[in-house]
């Protein structure tokens, strides 16, 4: 018998609905990538992520596509860790995430973290594309290994766009197979947590924030454009989760 | 071609500045990361397949003539540290005002008319590669062979680390490089036909946060 993989793309459409909320005319899940609409708050629609399997496994294609018109918030959480497993088909598995939001729409993507279980293979494209006065809120948090696993094979590429220029490009590649130091000092040196938090806001380009530090193993940059990266590395995901939500706060003051 | 111009270009004492960057191993030093040969070969390698493969496809791709303005906003893209960028433009602009009065071109006075401040190093080193005569696959050497050995001298004088032990260390990744500068130069080649989108985009957090931990000390020995 040869396994296939399975194939899914949900897809999530938001507008606004003219009376100061935010509607959703596409809420489409597929197979293992099921979406739920939950209570929002004030205009923001709140969708969630919720895996009806697990995966995604060897040969798995899963795709993710979002799409946030002008005067929309949509805010899209997952509702369990993402965990990445060895399957019966061969080869690795891919996740493409494609996220587009348009002037004057606010999207808040805030999975929950992606787990790459020993023996997986995955590679994950997450492409932002925003229009000049979008506002974005992302996080990517990876997690290599089970508790006291060794890792699974993950290369994460994430690009983000702002009015067509690419303001950030950028592939982590690491786990068994990955190109050599990945794990060494100019790697992650033993970190099994590894996150990325982009706030792309327009008001960071007449007022930029500067660069800092964070402690030893955290820091919010400046992107070439009104973005902010802030890359983090930690022994596990509870502190990643604790540093990149530090992080936030620093950022929407009152929020 | 003169391969000659390629031991010109990648001579260490070429006087462009790289001298005063330590290439991370600074701050990797600091944060006790980098204590001997060992960590300083895992420390070279993992720069190598980061840092060092986007600098080799970036100078290969400045070297088969890709324009410099479309590069140099790549490599923004692709340093999203400020320190980082920083130090980019400034070795940039240094290997700019050398290789300008040692290869005097039209395309490297464009590039300095065009990037005032300076653009990033490793595209400056593509198109001096081309005002030398030199082709895509020395560009992406030289690249690849600064991103390794500027942290391994610079290591030599942070741990008084044995200059032949770092030699050695440079001597082992030798293999490494040549397979890095394959893909990088392959990587070119797709620039030119599809875009800078094309490029690699390998990073390495530590190299990222260490650099912005570095820039934020009062006193250190090294730039960068």
């Amino acid at each position: 018998m040869i396994a296939t993989g399975v194939a899914a793309t949900a897809r999530i459409g938001a507008r606004g609905d003219g009376r100061g909320g935010t509607a959703l005319p596409v809420l489409e899940g597929d197979g293992p990538l099921a979406l739920r609409r939950t209570r929002g708050s004030g205009s923001e629609a709140r969708v969630m992520l919720v895996g009806a399997m697990s995966g995604p496994l060897g040969g798995d294609r899963f795709a993710v596509e979002a799409d946030v018109a002008e005067g929309a918030r949509l805010h899209v959480g997952s509702a369990a860790a993402t965990i990445a497993l060895p399957g019966q088909a061969k080869g690795d598995a891919r996740y493409d995430v494609r996220l587009t939001v348009a002037d004057g729409g606010e999207l808040r993507w805030l999975p929950e973290q992606l787990i790459c279980a020993g023996g997986s293979d995955l590679y994950v494209t997450t492409r932002a594309d925003l229009g000049a006065n979008a506002r974005l809120v992302l996080r990517e948090e990876q997690v290599l290994g089970r508790v006291g696993e060794e890792p699974g094979r993950l290369t994460s590429r994430l690009t983000v766009r702002i009015a067509g220029r690419t303001v950030l490009d950028q592939e982590l590649a690491c786990g068994p197979g990955s190109p050599g130091g990945w794990d060494g000092p100019a790697g992650l040196a033993g970190h099994r947590a590894v996150g990325q938090l982009v706030v792309v806001r327009h008001e960071f380009g007449s007022e930029p924030v500067t660069a800092r530090c964070l402690g030893e193993s955290a820091v919010l940059m400046p992107l070439p454009g009104p973005a902010v990266l802030v890359t983090a590395v930690a022994p596990d995901a509870r502190v990643l989760r604790r540093l990149l939500d530090e992080a936030l706060g620093s950022l929407t003051p009152g929020r | 071609m003169s391969r000659a111009a390629l031991l010109v270009l990648a001579d260490g004492r070429f006087p462009a500045g790289g001298h005063a960057h330590s290439g991370g191993a600074e701050a990797a030093v600091k944060a006790g990361r980098v204590t001997g040969a060992g960590s300083l070969e895992d420390f070279c390698r993992g720069r190598l397949h980061t840092a060092g493969r986007v600098a080799a496809a970036l100078a290969a791709s400045a070297a088969l003539g890709v324009d410099p303005v479309s590069l140099d906003a790549a490599a923004d893209a692709r340093t999203p540290s400020p320190a980082l960028r920083v130090a980019a433009r400034k070795l940039g602009r240094q290997l700019l005002r050398a290789a300008r009065a040692v290869w005097p071109s039209g395309e490297l006075d464009a590039l300095a008319r065009a990037f005032p401040k300076g653009a990033h190093q490793p595209v400056v080193l593509g198109v001096a590669a081309r005002a030398a005569g030199l082709g895509p696959v020395d560009a992406a050497y030289c690249a690849v062979y600064e991103s390794v050995s500027g942290p391994a001298s610079a290591t030599v004088r942070l741990l008084s680390l044995d200059p032949f032990e770092a030699t050695a260390v440079l001597a082992r990744l030798a293999h490494e490089m040549d397979l890095v500068v394959d893909q990088a130069v392959e990587a070119a080649r797709e620039v030119v036909d599809n875009g800078v989108d094309a490029l690699p985009a390998s990073s390495s957090p530590l190299l990222e946060i260490g650099a912005e931990v570095h820039a934020a000390w009062a006193v250190r020995l090294f730039a960068s």
